[in-house]
């Protein structure tokens, strides 16, 4: 099949790199999208966890908010959500942790906040933190998924609304953060990860036919690139079967 | 008027503390006239929504509604604005649609929350506009995180002054929102975050049933509902259905009717949300109203022809 939209192999991408059998918080859009496929594909027992409370879901339709019904009805419980953070989040065991950005900085801190002007007067209130902040700091690691612009990939963040690496290697302990922090960033041009010594997001995979060019364009800092800069591998016939069919479901049910 | 003091809920000192302590958050559901009597406690009574709303919810407090994308109480928030309150605190975890609503008809001065959106859709407009234009009144924030947020209903609900977690470090939240303070562990000396509890002066949320004394039962996605009504000086719950007996449904959370202050039978209540078991979210409703609110006409118009001008359903 070589037909497929960017967005598709971001989302393939990034169901990619779930491994089976680890826990995941997954939100809607775009993360629940990929957690799906994964789990339809090479994960099949990946643990989806949604902050509505819903452990364990194991949806058959891509759901239409984090607390669908169909979430409920298919979990392996259902809990409150002050327990989804204090019980779950907040102790570690969560493996995986997947987040938007509206903006993301080198060091992977994110922002969803607020956009230009300041705080009490913004050029664009944006919906805030929700659970982010704390599933940056208490997630094994975490995945970014975000399409790659230079208004979302910022020399600053506006508002650090969740850390990523802070100011740099050493960070994250100092403010006492235990999880392993922003790994891996996956974009619509390809895969950013977190270098182990800098912290810095370096691009380590292009998707097929994005230059390097074209990814320094689309970042607002001088982009570092991995010495052995690799291709991922197109998505696969059963992979934009499965995520196109799924998608066809969150039609149906909307 | 709420003899506890509104100025409790939010910025906790040590004298309202100290009057909350001895008051007890219940301590006016206690007093309030529309109780009834069983078995020696006071159950909550069941009234109609319209006389829940006008005994419950007053100018200037501070109001929180809830529900975790499902059973939210649009149809008591609809009442509001009916009764035109103004001045209310307004408290939520995730404002979405209902709030945007109330926002936009001018019912709230501030807003206490920890992700403003549309779910699953994008952006609150009426949000956006009182936030970037002060339309049509100023709204103050008092930001969170969910972590934060679900912590202050459990101290709340708890009888304790404040909630300890590992959160918001690092983040700007704290340079923005004064009440989020750190705290050193007196076991390990760990510094933690500390944020204060929740009372609401009163909590509004939607269940799928409740028995003629009163006793709620919701099930599916219950969120934080439960702490929001018993961090609550006084609560008021909309139902589906009044039923002689509240048979088991696994998941159930019961809320005692001597926990309430009053329920009101409001079937549909949850609207365009849903109530698992008896509805499902009317996502066309979501989707539509990213354009009904994007201006500041159309929000109008649509506010008077089916808020406005709709009665209470019960």
């Amino acid at each position: 099949m070589s037909q497929y939209t960017a967005d598709e192999m971001m989302t393939v991408a990034a169901a990619r790199q779930l491994r089976d059998g680890t826990a995941c918080f997954v939100g809607i859009g775009l993360p629940s999208t990929a957690a799906n496929l994964a789990r339809a594909t090479h994960a099949p027992d990946l643990v989806l966890i949604y902050e509505s409370g819903c452990l364990g879901a194991k949806p058959d339709r891509l759901p239409l908010s984090i607390g669908d019904g169909v979430l409920a009805d298919t979990a392996d419980a259902v809990i409150p959500v002050p327990e989804v953070f204090n019980y779950w989040l907040q102790p570690g065991r969560i493996d995986v942790g997947f987040l938007g950005a509206a903006q993301l900085d080198r060091y992977g801190n994110i922002n969803t906040t607020v956009i230009g002007g300041d705080y009490t007067d913004p050029k664009v209130r944006l919906p805030g933190a929700g659970g982010a902040p704390e599933i940056a700091a208490s997630c094994g690691e975490v995945v970014v998924i975000v399409r790659q612009s230079r208004r979302t990939f910022t020399e600053r963040v506006d508002f650090v609304t969740s850390v990523g690496y802070g100011a740099g290697p050493g960070d994250r302990a100092r403010l006492g953060l235990r999880g392993g922090g922003p790994r891996t960033v996956i974009t619509d041009l390809g895969v950013l990860e977190a270098d182990p010594d800098s912290c810095e997001l370096t691009l380590t995979r292009l998707h097929p036919g994005v230059t390097v060019e074209r990814v320094r364009e689309a970042t607002g800092w001088p982009l570092a690139v991995a010495d052995d800069l690799s291709t991922n591998e197109p998505p696969t016939a059963e992979e934009l079967t499965v995520l196109r069919a799924l998608e066809a479901t969150m039609r149906a049910a909307a | 008027m709420n003899p506890v003091g509104r100025g409790a809920l939010t910025n906790v000192t040590n004298a309202d503390y100290v009057r909350d302590k001895y008051a007890g958050p219940h301590a006016e559901q206690r007093s309030v006239g529309a109780m009834t009597q069983e078995a020696g406690r006071l159950m909550a009574k069941l009234v109609p929504l319209a006389d829940g709303v006008a005994e419950l919810v007053r100018d200037g407090d501070t109001v929180a509604l809830e529900g975790f994308t499902h059973l939210i109480p649009f149809a008591a928030g609809h009442e509001i604005i009916r009764q035109e309150r103004r001045d209310l605190t307004l408290v939520r975890m995730t404002p979405d649609v209902i709030y945007d609503q109330l926002i936009g008809a001018g019912c709230a001065r501030r807003l206490v929350f920890s992700w403003g959106g549309n779910p699953g859709v994008g952006s609150l407009h009426r949000f956006r506009d009182a936030v970037q234009n002060s339309w049509p009144v100023p709204l103050e924030l008092e930001e969170h995180s969910h972590a934060g947020m679900a912590n202050r209903y459990v101290a709340g609900a708890s009888g304790l002054p404040f909630a300890v977690l590992r959160g918001y470090t690092g983040t700007d939240l704290p340079r923005h929102t004064g009440n989020i303070r750190s705290i050193d562990c007196p076991f390990t000396g760990e510094t933690l975050t500390a944020v204060p509890a929740l009372n609401p002066d009163v909590t509004v949320v939607h269940a799928q049933r409740a028995d003629r004394a009163g006793n709620v039962q919701m099930w599916g996605i219950t969120g934080v509902q439960k702490e929001a009504v018993l961090a609550a000086r006084r609560s008021l719950v909309t139902v589906e259905e009044i039923v002689d007996e509240l048979t088991p449904v696994p998941g159930q959370v019961v809320l005692p009717g001597w926990a309430i202050t009053a329920v009101a039978h409001v079937p549909g209540g949850a609207h365009p949300s849903y109530a698992h078991g008896y509805s499902v979210r009317d996502n066309a409703f979501y989707v539509a109203w990213d354009e009904i609110s994007r201006d500041r006409d159309t929000f109008q118009d649509w506010i008077e022809r089916h808020v406005q001008n709709a009665g209470a359903t019960a």
